[in-house]
């Protein structure tokens, strides 16, 4: 009898291994279909009529000149909207249906729509901008603490609003027929996407047909159908033709999700030792026009002594979105960058710094394992060097180093794995496949339980048909879908060695699924073949459904919660031109029991990446005056290159002590403590730190002159 | 995109006569990496696009005379490839190498870079070229940091967007029109309202030619850039030393490339509320490029 429990590390022939995901080539060579790529016969496209103000009252819409025009077909206004406000520019307003992009697009040009401007607010750094009550928490007696302490160290730190800056935009192709819907949107969760979409639509939840097969980032922007989905549905109910509305950049970078900004003041105690006695940091910072908190302040180290406030800023522009990790790349940054302050204050090396406070973090031996492992990588003992010691010349080098943590419990998911008398073995599920690779996550999780090859697997996703599967957001996939596709494969297998049995004369329990044979444990002589056991199914196959059952899995030690990660950043600074060139990052990760290194370390790879980006070059620029966005587009909107990324070596922590605690997810820990650290890098360079991200020339040629 | 009529002359005189004699009635489409994203975003609305790839005689890099002369409609990636232009125009050269982008090498054109519309942000964000608002200048008020900190005292405040113009003013080049000839210095100029454009170029000429003199230069060019990979300059220097003496010239400073007069390139330097910043770096490049020209190598 195949039990649930992961095999041991000489019992797996796939978990573990590096495979390469089942749907690269398709996604290389182009025939991989995005949303973007559907064009079903009859397509209209869309475009929508948007807000040209930052505030204001919408006193009405007028569609007839739109209408009037030759190819368009249908037109939407958002009724509800009129003689309420809008509240940043390129909300949307209005819609049309047209037989072809270039008409839609003059046809919105012809929406006419009247307002009473109001007066914005985009400022989003300034504490006088701060509306409501400020939340403050204390543990501890922060007064006492900085009583206690030798040394105390101030500084100013901020993180700005950045987009999620997906390559594939946000949006659907959506089409109405016999009044069923089918949806083929981009994104991160296709089992529960159109939940809720038929109070808006008036088609029952159970007619909604919902397809994505192959998604272009997420990222935490893509859980639900949004304001462009009810108005595709509803063009293409209205013009019974299907319609492809997806966004443009423009508005893909304005109002599609931002991470919240955070701008900070932190006081730190010290003594002269290195031991942290109180941390005190106020925040403001905005996500658009609602509400405001940055969870987890400080960040991984949590002095005894501490205290934070935080105010929100309500401005004029887009609203926030879950951004990777949520929180924490920002109060990581505003957090590590006043420890190595502190650490330069009282001349102490940061890493001895860091180390001597461990006791302050949730898992000190895993980070002192990691630091050491990182700080081996980089060449730490051979390149680190005292902020008051600078490299001669105009080009400087330094190291920064920064710390995260993750939750990552799988989420709650369903699979079905069908074993079919020819053999052929079919695993279902609701879930997606970001470019993570959860599509070669469950073929190698059935293949491995069926003691089949890969290819045998014939694994369906990213339909609402399928068993349902939580949303890819907060690490948890993985880990969700690897256990129902275990459960539901273990039962199905279970099944099949009952079979088996009466033929081998051997105990169904007694049996095992190996290199594509059931045989009697331990005994290679008694055995049959995959395809003869099969055979005795007849016409019947075995169809089992699994669960993630969250508590008990993680009780049975299959999933688990909570990673730490370390990562090292060496820069290079030019001094004259302000440039800050990567050299080298080193990332040390744990995640328990990895089931395919090679996307798992893609993963670690990918975070890193979008953290470089977000510590050099991103920002959403607003102008005072007009309230736009002046970069919404991807040209002052950088995005770093490969030139720009410098060499990532990756490390993934492994071995019995990580493994026993069953699968974490990977998705949001890496790409946390970059910028944090490439900023204690460029301060370990130039001798002084440059406060605010993203870390541009100007910005370290104002913080030098 | 508005809809527009397409035209495609065989000949110079051709295309001459399908341009209007008002800016904004017709647009010339070279290679179109930057026409294509105007019209898209309705930054211009012409009803007429007159195309120069069946024009004869717009390609190519010939040696003439002491001159190399360059056709309007030669790739900046012909440009770069070229051996005569790597061996006596590393300034060009490096410029061009510099776009870092191989798609945009291999399709934008040498007359297109000289021509191609500011990338102010004001501007491309559809409040017009000197970015006027109530009689205020939205870049004063606003986010300036890209935009100039020389000949910025009128309503112009953007830089000019081309890489060829600063190493070609300071190789002493000559740009030939459909009607005339042109000094490289004198080709572009700062517009005073919007219906001016960035050079003296009349609406119905085109470029026909660059002509660059072989003057034995020791020449070079400096960029400093944010990405590594494609993206605009911060600030360029430009430099071409003969026995007469040395031109510096600045890119992505002014709304013109910029001509520095005297022995320090950041006198007169009026930067901006937020771009103070490039003073440091106009110096930085000047000097790297000074001492690029000496060594025989560009960045």
């Amino acid at each position: 009898m195949a039990t649930a429990a992961w095999p041991g590390k000489k019992d797996r022939s796939l978990i573990g291994k590096s495979i390469t995901r089942q749907d690269g080539p398709v996604k290389a060579t182009g025939r991989a279909k995005y949303s973007y790529d559907l064009n079903p016969p009859g397509l209209l496209w869309a475009k929508p009529a948007t807000s040209p103000h930052a505030h204001a009252k919408l006193v009405s819409i007028d569609t007839k000149k739109a209408e009037a025009l030759p190819g368009v077909k249908g037109v939407w206004k958002d009724t509800d909207l009129i003689g309420e406000e809008v509240r940043y520019i390129g909300q949307i307003i209005a819609c049309v249906a047209a037989e072809s992009e270039e008409i839609a697009t003059e046809a919105v040009a012809l929406v006419e729509a009247k307002y009473e401007v109001l007066e914005h607010q985009v400022i989003d750094n300034d504490p006088k901008f701060a509306t409501g009550r400020a939340s403050e928490q204390e543990v501890g007696k922060v007064a006492d603490g900085f009583a206690e302490a030798d040394v105390t160290i101030e500084g100013d730190y901020g993180v700005p609003v950045i987009t999620h800056c997906c390559m594939e935009p946000h949006g659907q192709v959506t089409e109405v027929r016999g009044g069923e819907l089918y949806a083929w949107p981009s994104t991160q969760n296709v089992s529960r996407w159109a939940d809720r979409l038929n109070d808006s639509v008036g088609i029952d939840r159970a007619k909604m047909h919902v397809d994505c097969q192959y998604m272009g980032g997420g990222f935490g922007s893509k859980f639900t159908y949004d304001k462009w989905g009810v108005i595709g549905t509803l063009l293409a109910k209205q013009t019974g033709r299907p319609v492809k509305l997806l966004l443009d950049r423009d508005l893909e970078l304005a109002i599609a999700g931002n991470r919240p900004s955070g701008y900070t003041h932190i006081k730190l105690g010290v003594k002269n030792d290195g031991a942290i006695t109180a941390f005190e940091g106020s925040v403001v910072g905005t996500g658009g026009g609602g509400g405001y908190r940055l969870r987890a302040f400080p960040y991984v180290f949590e002095p005894k002594n501490r205290k934070t406030t935080m105010k929100g800023i309500r401005t004029n522009r887009g609203g926030q979105r879950a951004w990777r990790a949520p929180s924490h790349p920002q109060t990581c940054l505003l957090t590590f960058s006043a420890l190595e302050d502190a650490a330069a204050k009282i001349g102490m090396d940061a890493a001895a710094f860091y180390k001597k406070n461990l006791n302050l973090t949730a898992r000190p031996d895993v980070y002192a394992e990691e630091l050491d492992i990182a700080m081996k990588m980089i060449g730490y003992a051979e390149k680190a060097h005292l902020r008051t010691k600078l490299d001669a010349g105009p080009v400087k080098r330094g190291l920064g180093i920064a710390m995260h943590t993750w939750g990552g419990l799988g989420h709650g998911s369903e699979c079905r794995v069908t074993i079919n008398p020819d053999g052929s073995v079919k695993a279902e599920i609701g879930t997606q496949d970001l470019g993570t690779g959860a599509r070669t996550v469950v073929s190698i999780i059935a293949a491995e339980t069926l003691g089949l090859p890969l290819e045998a697997i014939d694994t369906r996703i990213g339909n609402n048909a399928y068993p349902a599967s939580g949303g890819s957001g907060g690490s948890t996939t993985t880990g969700g879908i690897s256990v129902s596709t275990r459960m539901a494969a273990t039962d199905a297998l279970n099944d099949l060695l009952g079979h088996a049995a009466t033929k081998l004369g051997v105990a169904a329990d007694k049996l095992e699924a190996k290199g594509g044979r059931i045989r009697e444990m331990g005994n290679a002589a008694k055995s049959m073949s995959w395809a003869d056991a099969c055979k005795m199914l007849r016409t019947g196959s075995i169809s089992k459904t699994g669960q993630n059952n969250r508590t008990e899995a993680q009780k049975a030690g299959l999933i688990d919660a909570g990673v730490g990660g370390v990562q090292i950043a060496d820069v290079s600074v030019d001094t004259e031109t302000g440039v800050v060139t990567l050299n080298e990052m080193a990332a040390v990760q744990d995640c328990g029991l990895i089931v395919n290194m090679k996307t798992c370390e893609s993963q670690v790879f990918g975070g890193v990446i979008m953290g470089i980006t977000s510590a050099l070059f991103e920002e959403a620029l607003y102008d005072p005056t007009t309230g736009r966005m002046l970069n919404a587009d991807m040209e002052f909107y950088r995005i770093a290159g490969i030139k720009d990324v410098g060499t990532i070596k990756v490390h993934m922590m492994t071995g019995e002590e990580y493994e026993k605690r069953g699968i974490i997810g990977i998705g949001e820990p890496p790409v946390i403590a970059p910028a944090a650290a490439i900023s204690n890098a460029v301060a370990n360079a130039i001798g002084v730190r440059v406060p605010y991200l993203p870390l541009t020339p100007e910005r370290v040629l104002n913080v030098l002159a | 995109m508005k809809s527009f009529e397409y035209a495609t002359p065989r000949t110079v005189d051709e295309a001459v006569e399908q341009l209007a004699e008002q800016w904004g009635e017709t647009e010339v489409l070279a290679g179109g990496t930057d026409l294509v994203t105007c019209l898209k975003q309705g930054l211009t609305a012409p009803k007429r696009v007159v195309s120069l790839k069946a024009v004869k005689d717009l390609k190519g890099i010939s040696s003439t005379k002491g001159a190399l002369t360059i056709g309007a409609m030669t790739t900046m990636g012909e440009l770069a490839g070229n051996a005569g232009v790597q061996k006596h125009f590393p300034s060009l050269a490096t410029a061009v190498k510099n776009i870092a982008s191989p798609q945009l090498l291999s399709t934008g054109t040498v007359g297109g870079d000289l021509c191609q519309r500011p990338r102010c942000w004001y501007y491309r964000n559809g409040y017009g070229l000197l970015a006027q608002q109530d009689g205020k200048s939205l870049v004063t008020a606003g986010d300036n940091r890209y935009h100039a900190i020389f000949g910025n005292a009128g309503k112009a405040k953007f830089v000019s967007a081309s890489s060829l113009g600063p190493p070609l003013i300071a190789l002493g080049a000559t740009i030939k029109t459909s009607s005339r000839e042109i000094a490289a210095d004198k080709f572009f100029q700062t517009p005073k309202s919007e219906n001016e454009r960035e050079t003296v170029l009349n609406p119905n000429e085109i470029i026909t030619a660059i002509s660059v003199p072989l003057s034995g230069a020791e020449n070079a060019t400096y960029e400093i850039r944010h990405r590594q990979g494609l993206d605009w300059p911060y600030v360029t220097a430009s430099v071409a030393k003969t026995n007469g003496g040395t031109k510096v010239v600045l890119g992505h400073v002014a709304p013109t490339p910029w001509i520095v007069a005297g022995n320090d390139a950041a006198q007169g330097a009026k930067p901006l509320s937020g771009n103070g910043y490039k003073v440091k770096m106009v110096k930085t490049a000047v000097k790297r490029a000074l001492a690029a020209a000496s060594n025989g190598a560009s960045n």
